[in-house]
């Protein structure tokens, strides 16, 4: 079985962004980039499926601009076979995401496809479940354990109040969440290797997908800060104050 | 057109986080329809009546909505679509994991997790975990949204709205229920709690957690959450994480105990109406947005809060 997992390329989670003083969005120039923590974990579910002989061939893809190369190759050093980069230099939504990934997928022919629950760029939390239900597949959201089975896949998910776990026949569609694993560092000589690895590059219109976006982005501002309040002494006068300054107690 | 309200619940109870919802949807139209769909959900439907401006109530009714599985769920939404412009429910894992199917099959773009409804086609939604807010107009033929309920208070009880059956979608049978470790406790839940106590990795261990958190928050009625660190450590399960990834929590006061306060903390708890920050460390940057700082050793702090409680 092969798997299709998507990388993109966001903000290094260790940031703090900066919002762009005429609203027109974040400021991404000089920034650092990484790969999205989600799917750090997603490559990782992959590969440790494929080292345990449920999986024979874990491809990465992401859309994006053409510096998704490094992205692409960090999944490489992590161990991934093989990349697809389909290349775009205009932000694209979910939506759109998903049907150049179904794209790829009817050619690819994945038994799986693993996705990270939500880029931690826009937080839409959209695409996974996007793409299974134009693919027609099932989905498990939020997965912290993955077991393959014979042609199903069990996922244990994390839901408000505690775990859910589903039965999904395959092929099917998985979103990762925190909990599933911790990934891999890339060694040195695994980066090495990763340059020679194959790398294709695509075109959203090789897929036919339209990537105009359906929503308008009026503005980008700052959230309206909260201001430090005021240190107190002792556990009484914290009591006192909450009582009565406050009233929540 | 109506909004097509999707109810939020556990198959016994209406979770108060259908309320919050129907504040957003009101304030994107007047006529809202409520769709309860479950199995053996009728008192789900007659709790959603109550409330207060909704015009009706639809129930489906199917084994194969019995555990709010994303496939049949997704499939009922869209056979009921055409009669709505407007599909929208409560950010929780449910709502979450649906909406964006229903939007995929509508061929729509969704608006995730709004805060704040600018005008009927135009919201406010935050990115980067909180540090930005976007403002967003949506020119789709159907919006289909997702409502970040801690930013809108409840509708009130006082409704008597009809109730009507719709019939469930055919089961599309990708999907089955296997089981659910749902986490039992007395203590409130964590997104609808009035008082949340909160703890990190300076608890140190489990056993500590337990030892030190829990019995202030027995004093206090109050819900128990946990910063990443503390969930990532084993110190807390994983379903009392606040923060960006975990849950998005709003209550009266909230009490942050040797949280150190980083973004993706902040981000799920920073509309909290009180912050009560207690950490050793003065320059630990929850105290830049907490009302009230102790800065002592939470061991020997919370021991004597709960004496003076």
């Amino acid at each position: 079985m092969k798997i299709l997992v998507t990388v993109k390329r966001v903000v290094d989670f260790n940031v703090k962004i900066r919002v762009k003083a005429d609203g027109t969005g974040v400021e991404l120039a000089n920034v650092k980039m990484s790969m999205n923590p989600f799917d750090e974990i997603s490559v990782e579910e992959a590969l440790r499926l494929k080292e345990a002989g449920k999986a024979s061939e874990v491809v990465v893809v992401s859309i994006g601009p053409a510096k998704a190369e490094e992205t692409l190759r960090t999944a490489l050093a992590m161990g991934a076979d093989r990349a697809i980069l389909v290349e775009t230099e205009d932000q694209v939504e979910p939506l759109a995401v998903a049907k150049i990934v179904k794209g790829v997928a009817e050619a690819e022919q994945p038994g799986l496809i693993i996705v990270g629950k939500q880029a931690i760029d826009d937080d839409s939390n959209q695409t996974g479940q996007m793409l299974s239900a134009l693919l027609g597949w099932p989905q498990g959201t939020f997965a912290s354990k993955v077991e393959i089975g014979d042609g199903k896949v069990n996922v244990t998910r994390e839901v408000d109040g505690g775990l859910q776990t589903v039965e999904l026949k395959l092929p099917a569609v998985v979103t990762t969440d925190l909990r599933l694993n911790e990934p891999r560092y890339a060694s040195l000589p695994n980066i090495m290797k990763a340059k020679k690895k194959p790398l294709d590059k695509k075109s959203p219109a090789d897929f036919g997908v339209d990537t105009r976006p359906r929503l308008k982005v009026l503005k980008t501002e700052e959230p309206s800060g909260r201001k430090a309040g005021i240190k107190v002494k002792s556990v009484a006068e914290l009591v006192e104050k909450l009582k009565t300054e406050a009233g929540v107690l | 057109m109506a909004i097509l309200l999707l109810a939020d619940h556990d198959n016994s109870h209406l979770s108060d986080q259908t309320a919050k919802a129907l504040t957003a949807a009101q304030k994107i139209g007047s006529d809202v329809h409520v769709l309860v769909a479950g199995s053996n959900v009728k008192a789900i439907a007659e709790e959603a009546a109550r409330l207060s401006g909704v015009s009706k109530v639809l129930v489906a009714e199917d084994a194969s909505l019995a555990n709010n599985l994303a496939e049949p769920l997704a499939a009922t939404i869209v056979s009921l679509a055409g009669s709505y412009d407007t599909i929208i429910t409560a950010a929780t894992s449910v709502g979450k994991n649906v909406m964006p199917r229903v939007a995929a099959l509508l061929d729509v773009a969704q608006v995730s997790e709004i805060i704040e409804v600018v005008s009927a086609d135009t919201y406010r939604r935050p990115i980067y975990a909180g540090n930005a807010i976007q403002t967003v107009q949506t020119s789709e033929p159907k919006k289909v949204i997702t409502v970040r309920t801690a930013s809108f208070a409840a509708a009130p009880e006082g409704g008597s709205a009809a109730i009507e059956t719709v019939s469930a979608a055919a089961d599309p049978g990708l999907s089955s229920h296997i089981s659910d470790a749902l986490s039992s406790s007395d203590r409130p839940e964590l997104t609808s709690a009035k008082i949340i106590i909160s703890g990190g990795r300076a608890l140190g261990s489990s056993e500590k957690f337990k030892e030190v958190i829990l019995p202030v928050a027995d004093k206090l009625g109050a819900a128990v959450g946990a910063s990443r660190a503390a969930v990532d450590a084993g110190y807390a399960p994983n379903d009392w994480q606040v923060g960006q990834t975990g849950k998005v929590v709003a209550p009266d006061l909230y009490i942050a105990c040797g949280i150190s306060g980083a973004i993706q903390h902040l981000a799920g708890m920073k509309d909290s109406k009180v912050i009560v920050a207690i950490n050793k460390d003065e320059e630990a940057p929850i105290f830049q947005v907490a009302d009230y700082g102790l800065v002592a050793d939470l061991f020997d702090v919370l021991p004597e809060l709960e004496k003076a409680l």
